[in-house]
């Protein structure tokens, strides 16, 4: 068997690691596809915020002096940035956490059910996890902004 | 149990897989629990939401238990994305290790300073 495999087996392409400048744009990106980069982009960027999310839950909750320290930052902002650029770090966030929730929900809703588990329902649950991730975060947004 | 040590030791196969994969689950159905049952205390308090009413939901013995096993809970999830993001984009086994270390340090640090937050309460 080995003695008669074409010579062209030995060019083929190997793909052991996913290469992420290289390889990943020139993949076809379906909606389910998308939803499942946006997946581990939010995850490993509420990971990398990690420390910023604790200082919010510190300084919300420790005290009134610190509550209002923690409000200011969204206000007049803190570390030489001014609170809009703050604002849109949490706007970020706020986006990262309803995209992983409800790409979190699709895909247990997956593990739990077979009839879920086809190219039509990939499709439709990936487009709708995106709009109302998006759709909620231009609701908690306009909130944020105090548009409402 | 079926043997697993000597020469049946287990070194390799999807059983391990299927641990993280499980454990992934398990800490986001708590953590989303606890987002729907934080969610519903916004909702359903009266008025604007300043320090008090803030400080209130985290008060009480049971929610800061609760926020306790959310914290660890978010700490093993990360921890399995993080690990698959790392085997799945990084190759170099040192630089891919120095990256899983750092992940744990990271995860443990911040576990730390949240439930510090979270006993001072």
């Amino acid at each position: 068997m080995s003695e008669s495999a074409p010579s062209s087996a030995e060019k083929r392409p190997e793909f052991r690691n996913i290469h992420a400048f290289r390889d990943l744009p020139g993949y076809r990106w379906p909606p389910a596809a998308v939803v499942s980069g946006m997946h581990r982009a939010s995850g490993l960027m509420m990971f990398l915020l990690l420390p910023f999310i604790i200082w919010m839950f510190d300084t919300s909750i420790s005290s009134e002096i610190s509550f209002a320290r923690f409000r200011s930052a969204f206000n007049l902002g803190m570390l030489g940035l001014p609170g809009l650029i703050w604002k849109l770090v949490a706007l970020a966030l706020i986006w990262a956490y309803l995209h992983h929730f409800l790409a979190g929900l699709r895909h247990l809703w997956m593990d739990a059910s077979h009839a879920a588990v086809s190219k039509e329902f990939g499709k439709s649950s990936a487009l709708i996890v995106m709009s109302m991730s998006v759709g909620l975060t231009l609701v908690l947004g306009a909130k944020l902004f105090g548009i409402y | 149990m079926s043997v697993n040590f000597g020469s049946k030791r287990l070194v390799v196969g999807a059983h391990y897989g299927l641990r993280d994969w499980l454990a992934q689950r398990v800490t986001a159905a708590v953590m989303a629990l606890f987002t729907l049952l934080v969610l519903a205390q916004f909702i359903f308090s009266k008025g604007p939401i300043g320090y008090d009413q803030w400080a209130g939901i985290f008060s009480p013995q049971w929610m800061k238990a609760l926020t306790f096993s959310v914290i660890v809970a978010l700490a093993f999830h990360a921890w399995v994305g993080m690990r698959e993001i790392w085997m799945d984009y990084v190759k170099p086994v040192g630089l891919r290790l120095f990256l899983q270390a750092f992940t744990l340090l990271w995860l443990v640090s911040c576990s730390g300073w949240a439930i510090q937050v979270l006993w001072r309460l």
